[in-house]
């Protein structure tokens, strides 16, 4: 792999991960040691409103914990109704009346790059925030996460002033264009799993466009979104332009769904909360719905692949991030005559797979979200050993604090049990066992899913078959987790409506406006 | 020649006819107003003897997987000619059980072809094909789909059919054109995206222009290689059956395309919430559109695009050619007995040209030839049913009530079907009702305003945003309204100018997405991300 510094700032997940197995496996003393103090503060908890700070109408707060320990770490305003509407109206009189819309985009485009030079500038602290509130490897933070949203804000600002419309050809003497317009105020959701960089992926598209827009954080990573979108206003953002909400989905992320102002809606979570996100927009406004949802995403290893690299890539495909990725490879195929060496290979490695303390170096997996995905999880492994899957390895918690997850491997999945079936959202990989290609893309095709899929082979046309015949928005062929900005990404099926970032994501974000005027002696038509 | 007379586009011809010459002798729409200017105003020809349609009814059943079936329950609708009132026919009444038949064959055809497997060449040639068998049937196809809707037979028969012959040629050229993209890169990978067949597409379609809207969702799914099942309007089911049959005879699968005739809270719904439909279209109203989406939300998130109700704006500018914007006002607004989604239902005209264009809006209203749509020279034929005949009426009294200057017609034209006088109210206001729902009939409602700001808000305070029309010389201001108005076309001295190539959708509650033109490929398309690592890339 070539090194250097486009590999480091497009450092992807499975191109870092690799670093991890020079590692030792998890020092089961980590849990028990005293966690490391980040080194950052909380200056940010209220809502961003208008360009202020300001305190939620009720006055209410609600705690965020960190996921090591399950302890508070900040009280941070609790954004409802109230707030969303104050939130509209200001992103409302900030499109309706300017200047963000109103600017040249090369100015936009300007601001969009200064916010991404201060981000470069707060790194380390933006990382240390993101890995406190989330529990995510600090290096994984640091070192992939937020280069990866420095560069799509970079990638973003340079589509700013590249929003071309088309010119048409006519039947008759008309002269015919097409203007690609902001839409005007975006709602935007973003999930606790990534949260800066969806954020980076519903704020960059929506701003290079001229939106305003009022986005509203998952209740349990309020931080870190707060912080950027401070470094944005002191990058030249005008106030009203992008919003903050912190707060819960059934109150402040019902509010914006449901607003007759808002003209476009962006959601990243599950596919329950997709449904409602869909149900709320149709029932309002008919606002314009983009949706990232779930996935059970199938990872096919073929005869002729290279094992141990497929046994890597599946291992990071499943236990990257906590397990805690919508694109997750969390059905492992693997073909019958390879099946035995893969399950052993994949056991060894998961035993290496170091889990501690996030902010402690070299450490690769991080406790989980919260209490309740913790013990979501646990009952998916119980459910897994009780139907009857071989448990190769793990299956347990780490330590006896904070929300720690042994990585664990099932082998012998079978596609009716429930662990093959439904979205774990944590470090359990299952692996299954297949004999031909039809067989295999019949059976990795059959979910209400169809958000990504992995496919390791040598062969040419094996590649170009599962290629075409994998009911997916992203195929990665002897890799994974690839996420250039470039890369269009979403789901087919129940995993969403729409394609988030590269030039597709541009137009979640415009109107197509026709325009007709008659040509009166045209030279040519 | 040929080829204008085939795009021969609505409101072309009627700017072809104020300027004369022979193109515009071969277009429809601009001949037949033109020509109404001629003939006695409300000859009344609904009491006359009716013209008999010179077309049998030969297609009743529903088609599934490329047979023709009773629906499963044995149950039929009467289908009516809107002229009388009279059942013209009895038709199959699709239910659930024939949406599931409907989409178990179109799963078939696509999961296992051959539709999806052929090359692209071979699917644009049967839109080929199918185009030219439509060309051959082109009069009795007009003459089955103005029976149905009552929309004049010359308007179907030189505009409409050829335009849906327009726009299946147009679809035909891309489906061997559906490119994906290599992407750059941010380190050693080959990216690509392919651009593939989403899967089987459950289209709505509705009664005021059965076959174009046909073609407008059709074509681009075909194009892109799906598969689907079509539900037709209730109140005009037999168009769609007849060129469905000659889809068959051009070479389409069994299963491809699948119609199921029926109502919208049974058929309708079941289509929409069906579990293996992976992608709906729709066209209606605003509170039908909210909830197809819900259905969809609620089933398997099938992606959704709405094409829903209008308010259209259309801004009279001090420095219009006012002759010509009355022209076109009069036609955007009345076109199709004023069932267009897109219609021009608020006229603002500017203060210092008022008196003048409610004047000669009047009398080309009181000029426009109202009669049996079989009949040369009818422009304005009977609204589609009784229910949208008594709504209509309702939103006249409505305008009366509420002090709008009722300056001519106001009442049912005759005493049989669903005529209506082709009305015209003057000193409207936005708040009336008149100038805030969708009337869906031969209503103009003409308003005054000062100047260009005042006139933007106004025309932008209203919960849709499906076009606009802007009559101006001035280059400024057209500009200005142009991209200032909210709404997804601006014809800008034109009105309902509609060619395959240009998109067609609304802004706010008037849709979510664009159909004709590229755009509309998108709706059957999903994105696929490639990736593969490189080894030894010369560059990057």
């Amino acid at each position: 792999m070539k090194a250097g510094v486009s590999t480091i700032l497009g450092g992807l997940a499975s191109r870092y991960f690799s670093w991890g197995r020079a590692i030792n496996r998890f020092s089961t003393s980590v849990a028990v040691e005293e966690p490391i103090r980040p080194t950052v503060q909380i200056d940010y908890t209220q809502l961003l409103i208008n360009g202020q700070f300001v305190d939620a109408a009720s006055g209410k707060t609600f705690p965020t914990l960190d996921p090591r320990t399950g302890e508070v770490i900040a009280h941070v305003a609790e954004g409802d109704t109230e707030d969303v509407n104050r939130a509209v109206s200001a992103a409302r009189k900030a499109f309706d009346e300017g200047p963000w819309p109103k600017m040249t985009p090369y100015e936009r485009s300007c601001i969009i790059y200064r916010f991404a030079d201060l981000l470069e500038k707060h790194r380390n602290e933006i990382a240390a925030l993101e890995t406190w509130d989330n529990g995510k490897p600090y290096e994984q933070a640091a070192n992939v996460e937020i280069p990866l949203v420095i560069r799509n804000f970079r990638y973003y600002a340079g589509w700013a002033d590249k929003i071309h419309g088309l010119t048409v050809p006519a039947d008759g003497p008309y002269h015919v264009q097409t203007l690609h317009e902001p839409i005007g105020v975006a709602g935007q959701l973003v999930p606790w799993n990534f949260p800066l960089l969806i954020y980076s992926w519903k704020v960059g598209p929506a701003l290079a466009c001229g939106n305003t827009m009022v986005l509203k954080t998952a209740e349990l990573t309020p931080l870190s979104a707060l912080y950027v979108s401070k470094l944005f206003l002191e990058a030249g953002l005008p106030p009203g332009v992008l919003n903050v909400i912190s707060g819960f989905g059934p109150t402040a992320g019902a509010a914006l769904c449901s607003h007759m102002d808002v003209d476009k809606l962006d959601f990243t979570g599950s596919t329950n909360t997709g449904k409602i996100v869909l149900g709320l927009a149709s029932k309002s406004n008919l606002k314009k719905v983009t949706l990232e949802l779930g996935g059970k995403s199938p990872i096919i290893v073929c005869e002729d692949a290279d094992i141990d690299l497929a046994v890597e890539h599946a291992h990071t495909a499943v236990f990257f991030n906590q397990g805690q990725c919508c694109c997750a490879g969390s059905r492992t195929f693997v073909h019958e005559s390879v099946y035995n060496e893969f399950i052993e290979k994949a056991k060894a490695r998961a035993l290496k797979r170091v889990v501690g303390d996030p902010f402690k170096k070299g450490v690769e997996q991080g406790p989980q979200i919260d209490g309740e995905q913790f013990k979501k999880i646990l009952n998916y492994i119980r459910s897994g050993i009780e139907s009857g899957a071989t448990l190769e390895y793990g299956g347990e918690r780490v330590g006896s604090k904070g929300y720690y997850i042994q990585p664990t491997v099932f082998s012998n999945v079978e596609d009716n049990m429930l662990i093959a079936k439904e979205e774990i959202f944590g470090p359990v990989q299952s692996i299954l066992k297949f004999k031909t290609f039809d067989e295999v893309i019949r059976r990795a095709n059959t979910t209400q899913f169809g958000l990504a899929a992995g496919v390791f082979t040598k062969n040419i046309n094996t590649a170009n078959t599962l290629t075409r015949a994998l009911r997916v928005g992203t195929v990665w062929i002897n890799c994974y987790f690839v996420f250039d900005a470039a890369i269009p990404f979403g789901g087919n099926k129940m995993s969403g409506n729409g394609r988030e970032k590269g030039i597709y994501g541009l137009s979640n974000y415009f109107q197509v406006k026709a325009v007709v005027t008659p040509l009166k002696n045209p030279a040519w038509l | 020649m040929a080829a204008r007379r085939l795009s021969s586009l609505l409101s072309r011809s009627l700017a072809a006819s104020s300027s004369s010459g022979s193109a515009s002798l071969l277009s429809s729409l601009g001949r037949s107003s033109g020509c109404g200017k001629s003939i006695h105003r409300f000859s009344t020809a609904a009491a006359e003897e009716l013209i008999i349609p010179p077309v049998q009814i030969n297609y009743t059943q529903n088609l599934i997987n490329g047979q023709f079936v009773d629906a499963v329950s044995g149950k039929t609708f009467p289908t009516y000619d809107p002229r009388t009132g009279e059942v013209i026919a009895h038709v199959a009444e699709g239910d659930a059980e024939d949406i599931n038949l409907a989409v178990a064959a179109a799963r078939k055809a696509f999961d296992e072809g051959p539709w999806p497997r052929m090359t692209a060449y071979e699917r644009s040639r049967i839109l080929l094909r199918f185009a030219d068998l439509v060309e051959k049937h082109n009069d009795e196809l007009a003459a089955l789909e103005t029976w149905n809707n009552g929309k004049p037979y010359e308007q179907a028969a030189k505009s409409e059919l050829p335009l849906l012959i327009r726009l299946f040629h147009y679809y035909a050229g891309w489906a061997d054109k559906i490119h994906g993209l290599t992407v750059p890169a941010d380190g050693d990978y080959h990216v690509q995206t392919l651009h593939e067949p989403i899967g089987v597409a459950g289209q709505i379609i509705p009664w005021n222009f059965p076959l174009v809207m046909f073609a407008w969702k059709v074509g681009p799914a075909l194009a892109c290689g799906n598969t689907i099942v079509l539900k037709t309007a209730e109140q005009t089911p037999l168009t769609a059956l007849f060129v469905a049959k000659l889809f068959h005879e051009a070479g389409l699968p069994p299963g491809v395309l699948n119609i199921v005739s029926g109502y919208g809270p049974t058929a309708g719904a079941a289509l929409a919430s069906h579990m293996d439909v992976d992608k709906l279209a729709f066209t209606g109203s605003t509170d039908t559109g909210k909830i197809v989406l819900e259905l969809a939300a609620r089933s398997n998130l099938k992606p959704v695009t709405l094409e829903l109700g209008g308010k259209s704006p259309f801004i009279v500018c001090e420095d219009a050619d006012v002759d010509k914007a009355v022209e076109l006002a009069h036609f955007a607004l009345f076109f199709n007995q004023g069932q267009c989604c897109c219609a021009g239902s608020r006229t603002y005209v500017h203060e210092r040209v008022h008196d003048e264009f409610i004047e000669k809006a009047k009398a080309r209203a009181v000029r426009r030839v109202v009669g049996d749509p079989f009949k040369k020279g009818v422009e304005q034929g009977p609204q589609i049913d009784s229910e949208q005949f008594e709504k209509v009426l309702r939103y006249i009294r409505s305008g009366i009530k509420s002090n709008a200057t009722l300056e001519c017609g106001g009442d049912r034209f005759g005493s049989k079907g669903y005529f209506i006088q082709p009305t015209v109210f003057s000193n409207v206001q936005d708040d009336m009702l008149i100038a805030q729902d969708e009337i869906f009939g031969p209503v103009q409602s003409i308003f005054k305003f000062k100047d260009l700001d005042e006139v933007i808000r106004r025309a932008n305070a209203t919960r849709y945003g499906l076009a606009a029309g802007v009559f101006t010389k001035n280059l400024d201001t057209a500009n200005t309204l142009t991209r200032a108005l909210r709404a997804g076309t601006v014809w800008v001295n034109c009105f309902d100018v509609f060619d395959a190539a240009i998109p067609f959708g609304g802004y706010k509650m008037s849709g979510i997405g664009r159909e004709k033109g590229i755009y509309s490929l998108n709706n059957y398309l999903q994105v696929k991300a490639v990736i593969t690592p490189l080894k030894k890339a010369a560059w990057l």
